[in-house]
């Protein structure tokens, strides 16, 4: 959680045990360079203890680029699939009517769309964990859940 | 406004919190030993601030199967409560429960199952709760709670992101009981920054 990791092929990356929180995976199909962050909230500015920039959707997709940018992707050619965000409880807390779950998954679509990286597949939302792994020799992201059989996007 | 945030956490700050883990944990022990009708011996709880990123291998990797249960808190203080257990301590619980009625270990939980760890979630917050009221005089009122089977970290990632809005660490209070199987048990107490506020004060802290 509040983390991030980049990762160049044949290796690959994972999370385990995606909530509410969003895993946005990103790669360069051309040198195979590939990020994932796990992200807990949406918005950076909207709250005050925002020290940690890998907590937040908007801070944590731009600080994964920048350090795949770092390790040889190109920036234009960036390509994203995410999954997570899903509402574990019911009436978990929150101020808007939309659960943080959703507003994870949607902050992260609007910054990826506001930095020009194309969104491939996704996989949000429901009332389940998901444990993700991300291979950036293919783009396969790779989705398990407790009780269902494994899908990839 | 609160002067309270997580970062810069005093040790005397910690120390209180410690305090009311152990009595919270302690009263959540006694209920479990009369719910069980047995003798329950617990370890000292341990009270941790960690990072999100070490909470998961802190429960034994965040893919672990656990039970978890999560209530909101109202009256003087605001915010929300989990009481988890990894899946097969949370089984064995509801099989000493249900007096033998339950289903082996290895198998699913069914709807009984749930409803009576549920209970058992219900009456361990409660205590939990209680002590803390008694210690600081405020009104605790707990909402109904809510269960729920699946990896530690999708199941966390609920308190784990009422933490978040307030800083970069999350606060655990493991307790380890023991009657024939060691059980553990992990209570996340989540107030807003207001009622850390209000805690510390009826403490006489702030």
């Amino acid at each position: 959680m509040a983390d991030l990791a980049v990762c160049k092929a044949p290796d690959g990356v994972t999370t385990l045990g995606l909530g509410s929180c969003v895993g946005i995976a990103i790669r360069d199909p051309v040198t195979k360079v590939g990020g994932l962050a796990h992200v807990m909230l949406p918005d950076s500015t909207a709250i005050k203890n925002n020290g940690s920039i890998e907590k937040f959707a908007d801070t944590g997709i731009e600080e994964l680029v920048r350090q795949m940018v770092a390790a040889g992707a190109n920036r234009s050619r960036l390509e994203a699939k995410i999954a997570g965000g899903a509402q574990m409880f019911s009436f978990q807390k929150n101020c808007d009517l939309i659960s943080v779950g959703d507003r994870n998954a949607e902050a992260s679509k609007a910054k990826l769309k506001q930095m020009g990286i194309k969104l491939l597949a996704e996989d949000c939302g429901k009332n389940y964990g998901r444990t993700v792994i991300f291979y950036p020799e293919t783009g396969q992201y790779i989705i398990r859940a407790v009780g269902k059989p494994e899908t990839s996007i | 406004m609160s002067g309270f945030t997580f970062n810069d956490m005093t040790s005397e700050y910690m120390d209180v919190l410690k305090e009311i883990g152990n009595i919270g944990a302690g009263n959540a022990t006694t209920a479990l030993a009369s719910m069980l009708q047995q003798k329950v011996d617990m370890k000292v709880p341990k009270v941790d601030l960690m990072e999100f990123k070490e909470v998961g291998l802190f429960l034994g990797g965040e893919d672990s199967i656990m039970a978890g249960v999560y209530l909101l808190v109202e009256g003087d203080i605001n915010g929300s409560m989990m009481f988890l257990s990894h899946k097969k301590a949370a089984k064995h619980m509801v099989n000493q429960l249900l007096m033998g009625m339950g289903h082996p270990e290895e198998e699913e939980f069914d709807e009984m199952e749930l409803s009576a760890l549920k209970e058992l979630g219900n009456i361990m917050t409660g205590s939990y709760l209680n002590a803390l009221s008694d210690l600081t005089k405020l009104k605790i009122f707990p909402s109904v709670p809510e269960i729920k089977i699946d990896m530690a970290g999708a199941i966390l990632s609920a308190p784990a992101i009422e933490f978040a809005t307030l800083g970069d660490k999350i606060l655990m209070i493991q307790t380890n009981f023991t009657d024939e199987l060691d059980i553990d048990g992990y209570f996340i107490l989540v107030p807003d920054l207001d009622s850390y506020d209000k805690i510390m004060k009826a403490l006489g802290m702030a």
